[in-house]
């Protein structure tokens, strides 16, 4: 991951001093506003993420640049060889990457959880007069948006390199909002996972030795088909394959209903499983 | 008293970690409106005390109240009445200061412009101003305090309470704490003040408890505590190296005490008496060596320090 190097200010540098009287004022002020209802204080949480991605654009581009690599090195390099012209392959491999890319995002959000538990930031949350679950659901809210442009990002660089989708813009658009949704549904397997963790570090070790394999044994890089008979079933199988499937289908414009289908039902299962898992982890710390 | 009158009322506070006892039966009644110190070394067990307190961990034994609202039954009541201002700075690193500070106040339920226009206020008040646009990540360790602080504040707390609020900082930034500290407290809000400094306490706190092992093994005003332990020492740089021999035993016959000679050549050490007023002593033995013809250069008086208040008190624990 990248790291930039911030240089500290030492105290000398800090020439004011604490304005007593500005602060006894700011002290008298005795009336409190009422507590900020649940969505004023998601969409606070949202606001902070958002800056985070501002602060932080490594988020966006570390995640982006080995998927991209992986689309140019698979397309031309073994395109031909895969799917008999890089062009086809193109078509086939697009979808399935960009889903691939997308997913991996999502483990910023258990690390970003992580990170805040480590360093002291939650605890401060945890005093305020707030929805509980309002820091998790605002960390969440602004991935979409991080997802999105991705997501963005990939699908212009297929189309720079020829990809065209069947399915038109609505195709598209559709194929964008399951792949988002599972997203939003898998990224509870990550909160809970930075939370149960030491450091941010094992959050993505563990992640990354998940996914990865995952990402082999589906049908992102090539149709199960041409796959061993046993290895088969389990590589089509997986809630990634069937994601790809469904986002590929509507991308291509011939809808595979079963795959959308199982794919939401994943999704209700993670959120299901993860999300409780994640409030109860949250609640005991 | 009343509970108008106590902010805290805790009782045999337990808390352990597997079978670490980080609290094991802490008591502590604390007076609204004034610097509370609870003094320890590290792993004493000020930071867990505080942490249960402020409803961020669930006792494993024992009771406590804060302003009357209990803290297990009643912690979302405890919750509006205090801050914490943690040992490590809670705030977002990737964030700027006034980024931190406007979020917190959102999520205390100002609307953005009266965040905005409150973060503000704040940052001048705490001479940050200047560092608002930067990221929380380069600020040097007292600003960090101070906006740690300063995001306490946001809506003045009836308790506030800070975890080792001058650890690893500066003597200017510490005195700009404490600056802080009095001010707040000026204001009618009760601090309770963990901290490894004696001094620390001393100059806050109208009262201290002592904790040691999840325990408070003293309590009282600084000014009782320190005179049940001992008056410090007397340490001498004399003029002349050969005096030192003559000054041990003028050191001696004033004091009543065995002097040591310290590596440096001129200089020696002394115990003073316990009880005593340590100033009176002070200028006692300086008179006595100035009659015994003997020349001083430089003299200090040392004040108990933590190790020793901490050994006087597991001693008489111990007896």
């Amino acid at each position: 991951m990248a790291t930039t190097a911030t240089k500290t200010r030492s105290d000398q540098e800090a020439p004011e001093p604490v304005e007593k009287e500005r602060l006894r004022r700011l002290l008298a002020t005795g009336e409190r506003p009422a507590p900020p209802s649940a969505w004023v204080s998601v969409r606070a949480f949202g606001w902070r993420s958002m800056l985070k991605i501002k602060h932080v654009p490594e988020q966006l581009s570390d995640v982006l640049v080995f998927p991209i690599i992986m689309l140019l090195m698979f397309t031309y390099l073994f395109g031909g060889a895969i799917a008999g012209d890089t062009g086809t392959y193109l078509q086939f491999l697009l979808p399935g990457i960009m889903v691939m890319s997308i997913v991996m995002t999502t483990i910023y959000t258990g690390m970003s959880v992580n990170i805040d538990i480590n360093k002291g930031v939650s605890d401060r949350f945890r005093t305020l007069p707030i929805w509980r679950a309002a820091p998790m659901v605002g960390y969440l809210l602004a991935d979409m948006f991080r997802y999105a442009a991705a997501g963005a990002i990939m699908f212009g660089t297929g189309m720079v390199m020829g990809y065209r989708p069947a399915g038109g813009a609505t195709g598209v658009l559709l194929g964008v909002a399951l792949l988002l949704a599972f997203c939003f549904a898998f990224s509870w397997t990550w909160t809970w996972l930075g939370l149960v963790t030491r450091s941010e570090k094992t959050v993505m070790a563990i992640s990354m030795s998940l996914l990865f394999p995952l990402t082999f044994l589906s049908n992102v890089m090539v149709d199960p088909a041409t796959m061993p008979g046993w290895l088969r079933p389990i590589a089509a199988n997986t809630p990634i394959s069937r994601l790809v499937d469904g986002v590929r289908g509507l991308f291509d414009g011939n809808v595979e209903t079963g795959a959308v289908a199982t794919t939401l039902i994943w999704s209700a299962g993670f959120i299901a499983v993860f999300g409780t898992l994640t409030v109860r982890a949250y609640n005991r710390k | 008293m009343t509970n108008r009158d106590i902010a805290i009322r805790a009782e045999g506070l337990v808390k352990h970690f597997k079978e670490i006892k980080a609290v094991d039966g802490v008591d502590l009644t604390v007076p609204a409106g004034t610097v509370y110190g609870v003094l320890g070394p590290n792993g004493a067990g000020k930071t867990t005390t505080v942490r249960m307190l402020a409803t961020l961990l669930r006792p494993d034994a024992g009771t406590a109240s804060v302003f009357g609202h209990d803290i297990t039954a009643d912690a979302a009541a405890v919750r509006t009445q205090v801050s914490l201002t943690g040992q490590y700075a809670s705030l977002d690193e990737d964030l700027t200061g006034i980024e931190n500070l406007i979020l917190l106040s959102r999520l205390y339920g100002y609307a953005k412009p009266a965040a905005r226009s409150r973060a503000d206020d704040l940052l001048e008040a705490f001479g940050l101003a200047y560092a608002a646009g930067k990221q929380v990540k380069s600020y040097s360790g007292g600003m960090r305090r101070r906006l740690d602080i300063a995001a306490s504040i946001i809506i003045t707390p009836r308790l506030l309470f800070l975890d080792e609020p001058t650890t690893g900082l500066d003597p200017r930034s510490r005195n700009q704490v404490w600056e802080v500290v009095r001010t707040i407290v000026g204001e009618g809000t009760t601090v309770m003040l963990t901290t490894q400094y004696l001094e620390e306490a001393d100059q806050l706190a109208s009262r201290i408890a002592v904790i040691d092992t999840g325990r408070v093994i003293a309590e009282g005003t600084p000014g009782e505590l320190k005179s049940s332990v001992g008056a410090g020492s007397i340490r001498l740089r004399l003029h002349h190296p050969d005096q030192r021999e003559h000054a041990r035993k003028v050191l001696a016959a004033s004091l009543g005490a065995e002097a040591e000679f310290d590596d440096d050549p001129v200089a020696l050490t002394a115990m003073l008496k316990p009880g005593e007023d340590t100033a009176a002593q002070g200028s006692h033995v300086l008179g006595e060596l100035a009659k015994a013809g003997i020349l001083v250069d430089d003299f200090s008086l040392g004040r108990p320090s933590l190790d020793e208040v901490f050994l006087a008190l597991t001693d008489s624990v111990q007896a």
